[in-house]
């Protein structure tokens, strides 16, 4: 690649980005950067903005106002070839040309990326379209496009991978696989931003979310600090001997919230502040308490915080 | 010039794959091969061959099928790619916007060559192998076959226009046929209502000559019946161009210019579209 772009200056960086489309505001004030290396998961409902996000770092539509940068540069219209060369895009519904088959399709785009055609069929096998590469693309089912999606966005060794909802349309085995694909290349340092909805599949994923709600960016970070920026309460699971779960309550006294109690199991929350108090206090109890578990923060508790509650 | 090569040769295919060409060449080449077989018997003891008949009656038809051939080639080039969304694929791969409309002109000017060099020449070829014609019109007829593909770059280039205009591809199928009504329909219709109520004469020899500018598929006829002589006589017109000041370098500059006009003007509206 040609601009001068070196590995400590964020892959992507947006600074104050917002776009209209007529009166209607799709994307407001939005700044983020993502440094390489970085899998960045973008959530939100449909509509929040994720997807023009992705077209402005992909230089196909222009910001109303603030600056995209892209490996360095701008990567609005004419200027983007060399970005493009080492970038790979899936979008939200892929669409082919449907005469073409599998093979002549991801052929077509290699040559257009420069790539030799060797790497094509490994790919087709790695997307599990071996066998169906000689048939055209217009009889594959929405999941078999999706995965020549993925193969296109492969294509090259590319630095930077923008997945739009990557994983619909996809079987629970392909989507596993699909998972695993990105934490290899993750390993490789590859940089990702990938939207999706699948809350549960990415939480483990990722290095950091990205909440869209109507255009606004209301929340970023790693899934603890959003935990504590959203003040959800920690949720802790006791274990106590049978039949002993009300008088162990009663000991603890206040400070928490009891959210069931089973004959051997309590299911607690309070204030991140009121935890190690909490911890010691139960600790403090001795035989009675025989297991002690801090259940890790979900992505959706925080994601359905951050939507239905105020901007924290 | 890799990258136009590349989206040249996909259009290429697609072309072939669609039967688009087998079509054209059939159509091109049963109307080439009538058109002279017809033609040929009138000729009698006239001095004109039979090829410069030939071209005079293929040029006044190709006048109205090859914009019609090169337009339905290209209405769909822009807005097809924007309506299944593959547009968006294309451009975020290392290729310019200028690129992706240089390769699909590429691509479909060598459809469109194909269709003509095999359709229109392999005619004449079956002809002359067949009556043992004399090859003294050739020139004549080769000029033809290339102006009609100049004929054709301009309609495929107007068709690009249309279809990176529009939003839907049913509006660029309507204003394509539009297109084609007033260029090779309309505009002579009112041209020749315009000289016969003309009886003033207000129309000059140097208003009409530019008159015979401004329609592309004009200027295509004067370039094919005035260039040769053997032509002009046959179509009854001898001398009508060089009278009238358009020469045939002009002609020639002037459908050029009706090729990289539409172009550039796509090239723009392309540059400033936002998917």
């Amino acid at each position: 690649m040609t601009a001068p772009y070196s590995t400590s200056q964020p892959v992507i960086s947006l600074d104050s980005v917002s776009k209209r489309y007529g009166s209607e505001t799709v994307v407001s004030a939005v700044d983020f950067k993502i440094q390489s290396g970085e899998c960045v998961v973008l959530v939100g409902h449909n509509g929040a903005g994720k997807t023009t996000l992705m077209k402005l770092i992909l230089g196909l539509t222009r910001p109303t106002s603030g600056n995209v940068n892209v490996f360095g540069s701008n990567p609005a219209f004419t200027n983007a070839v060399a970005q493009h060369k080492i970038l790979g895009y899936l979008p939200e519904s892929v669409a082919f040309y449907d005469a073409m088959t599998g093979r002549e399709v991801l052929a077509f785009y290699a040559r257009l990326k420069g790539v030799s055609h060797r790497g094509c069929e490994r790919l087709l096998e790695s997307v599990g379209l071996a066998d169906a590469a000689r048939r055209r693309v217009g009889t594959y089912s929405k999941g078999m496009r999706q995965r020549l999606g993925l193969a296109q966005a492969m294509l090259g060794n590319p630095q930077l991978l923008l997945l739009d909802e990557p994983t619909t349309g996809l079987d629970p085995g392909l989507r596993h696989q699909f998972y695993e694909l990105i934490d290899a290349l993750h390993k490789q340092g590859v940089t990702s931003l990938i939207s999706s909805h699948a809350l549960s599949e990415v939480e483990a994923r990722a290095n950091r979310f990205i909440i869209m709600k109507a255009g606004v960016m209301i929340a970023s970070g790693t899934l603890d600090e959003l935990y504590l920026q959203a003040a959800l309460p920690v949720r802790l699971e006791v274990s106590v001997t049978a039949g002993q779960a009300s008088s162990v309550i009663n000991r603890l006294g206040t400070g928490l919230t009891i959210d069931a109690i089973g004959n051997e199991k309590l299911h607690l929350s309070c204030f991140n502040g009121d935890k190690m108090p909490l911890i010691r206090r139960i600790s403090d109890l001795g035989d009675v308490v025989s297991d002690l578990q801090i259940l890790p923060p979900r992505l959706d508790e925080v994601y359905s915080h951050f939507m239905n509650g105020e901007r924290s | 010039m890799k990258m136009l090569w590349i989206l040249a040769m996909k259009e290429l295919r697609d072309g072939f794959r669609n039967r688009w060409i087998a079509a054209a060449i059939i159509v091109l080449g049963i109307l080439a091969l009538t058109l002279s077989v017809l033609g040929s018997a009138p000729t009698g003891s006239v001095r004109v061959s039979e090829l410069d008949i030939s071209v005079v009656s293929l040029a006044s038809l190709s006048v109205y099928l090859i914009p019609l051939i090169a337009l339905m080639l290209s209405f769909d080039a822009m807005v097809g790619e924007f309506e299944r969304g593959t547009m968006m694929l294309l451009l975020t791969y290392p290729v310019t916007r200028w690129q992706i409309i240089m390769g699909k002109f590429l691509g479909h000017v060598l459809i469109l060559s194909i269709a003509i060099v095999v359709g229109y020449g392999g005619a004449v070829v079956i002809l002359t192998l067949v009556t043992g014609s004399s090859t003294e019109g050739w020139p004549a007829y080769v000029m033809m076959m290339v102006s009609s593909l100049v004929l054709g770059a301009v309609f495929i280039a107007l068709g690009y226009l249309v279809s990176v205009l529009v939003r839907e591809r049913a509006t660029a199928i309507g204003a394509a046929i539009g297109l084609w009504l007033v260029f090779v329909v309309l505009y002579d219709l009112l041209l020749f209502g315009a000289l016969t109520m003309d009886t003033d004469q207000l129309i000059g020899q140097q208003l009409f000559s530019m008159l015979m500018l401004v329609s592309p598929t004009d200027t295509y006829r004067v370039l094919n019946l005035s260039s040769f002589e053997g032509v002009s006589e046959a179509a009854g017109i001898a001398g009508v161009a060089s009278e009238a000041g358009l020469s045939g370098a002009l002609l020639v500059s002037v459908m050029l210019l009706w090729v990289i006009a539409p172009l550039m003007a796509t090239l723009l509206v392309f540059q400033r579209r936002e998917l």
